[in-house]
């Protein structure tokens, strides 16, 4: 069964102390040593892989020096026969077909191993595939179990304070009304703010005689002085 | 990285984004670190790290302040809202309702402030947008 399949199951039972059922400290360390197990596989796997790889080689070397002989002999073969000497061409001859033995063999292990490194290479894939699976679900297990212990200690915390937890409409109001009162503030701020540049700027204006002017003595009197003529 | 070293991080940034951060531990079998941002007191954001990833939950509220019958349109609802809300999910951790969010272990410093500013404003909205739904 899947990882998150038996989350499931265990949550659907509505088991509280899902730890025990799901993600148990066996099944944990069975996972583990699953992955490690794996590991060493792929490590081996890996080993065996260069070893052959190497022989391959050796094998490939083994098989361009031979066809290398064979082109040179064949060529002492022409020039033999053009010298009109049968008998050394043919003992040349016979020293080619000993060597296209000699290449058909090395020719067949080179193939050999050829075939063991594309297989030990498909492992290699393969067992690495696994071992990221095995570790992907060893992660769902564990963080299911680390969620758990999370909220449990969160929960303890909660009840050991004695603060009681809210109700999302609560602190939804909570919020919201900080919020306002911070943007209120800072509207009254910018309101005195707006305030008093007015009256710095009423105060310049009046210093330079621009503007309402006030009244004094002897303005009230040319009113006056106005009405009555 | 762990929880403490997390914490002391964290506390280096005197602010972030424009947001203050209050780090507490919280003790027990998993160590917990709550995370507040000033002026969301109310909406803490848990973090604790495990071998493979951070995880920053906040929990929103539990399925007793479900109005009564409006369940299973609240959980559509929550399951359209999943792709557009940026960066975090809506969850259920026994009888809570949480959002929470992922990040690699690897993850910079500035990353993990960015998730749980993103997560607490996503928990306000959620909460507002949900509303509906709530006693």
């Amino acid at each position: 069964m899947s990882i998150l399949k038996k989350i499931m199951t265990a949550v659907r039972g509505g088991a509280r102390e899902m730890g025990e059922l799901v993600v148990d400290a066996n099944g944990t360390r069975i996972f583990e040593q699953e992955i490690k197990d794996a590991q060493a596989h792929l490590q081996k796997a890996k080993h065996d892989l260069t070893d052959v790889m190497a022989k391959q080689m050796q094998a490939s070397r083994q098989v361009k020096t031979l066809q290398g002989e064979i082109a040179e002999h064949e060529a002492y073969v022409t020039q033999a026969l053009d010298k009109g000497d049968e008998n050394l061409a043919l003992e040349i001859a016979e020293k080619i077909s000993q060597l296209e033995v000699d290449l058909a063999e090395q020719q067949q292990v080179h193939d050999t191993f050829a075939n063991h490194v594309t297989r030990l290479k498909v492992l290699v894939k393969k067992t690495e595939r696994q071992i990221k699976d095995y570790e992907r679900q060893l992660s769902m297990v564990k963080t299911t179990e680390s969620v758990q212990k999370a909220s449990a200690a969160i929960t303890d915390n909660f009840s050991s304070s004695n603060s009681k937890i809210l109700s999302a409409k609560d602190s939804l109001d909570r919020i919201k009304k900080r919020q306002q009162d911070n943007f209120d503030r800072l509207a009254a701020a910018e309101e005195l703010e707006s305030e008093n540049s007015d009256k710095s700027l009423s105060d310049k204006m009046k210093a330079a005689g621009i503007g309402e002017e006030t009244t004094n003595a002897s303005s009230v009197l040319d009113r006056i002085k106005a009405k009555r003529s | 990285m762990n929880t403490r070293d997390l914490a002391l991080r964290i506390s280096d940034f005197s602010s972030f984004e424009g947001y203050q951060f209050d780090c507490q531990p919280i003790p027990g079998d998993t160590e917990v670190l709550q995370i507040t941002l000033t002026d969301y007191e109310e909406l803490p954001a848990f973090v604790s790290v495990t071998d493979t990833q951070i995880l920053c939950i906040t929990y929103l509220f539990t399925q007793d302040e479900v109005r009564s019958g409006s369940k299973a349109e609240m959980m559509e609802e929550m399951l359209e809202l999943n792709i557009p809300m940026p960066l975090s999910s809506f969850a259920k951790l026994g009888d809570r309702y949480v959002i929470f969010g992922a990040l690699a272990i690897n993850s910079s410093i500035e990353d993990i402030c960015h998730e749980i500013i993103t997560l607490t404003e996503n928990a306000v909205e959620s909460i507002d947008a949900l509303e509906e739904f709530l006693i």
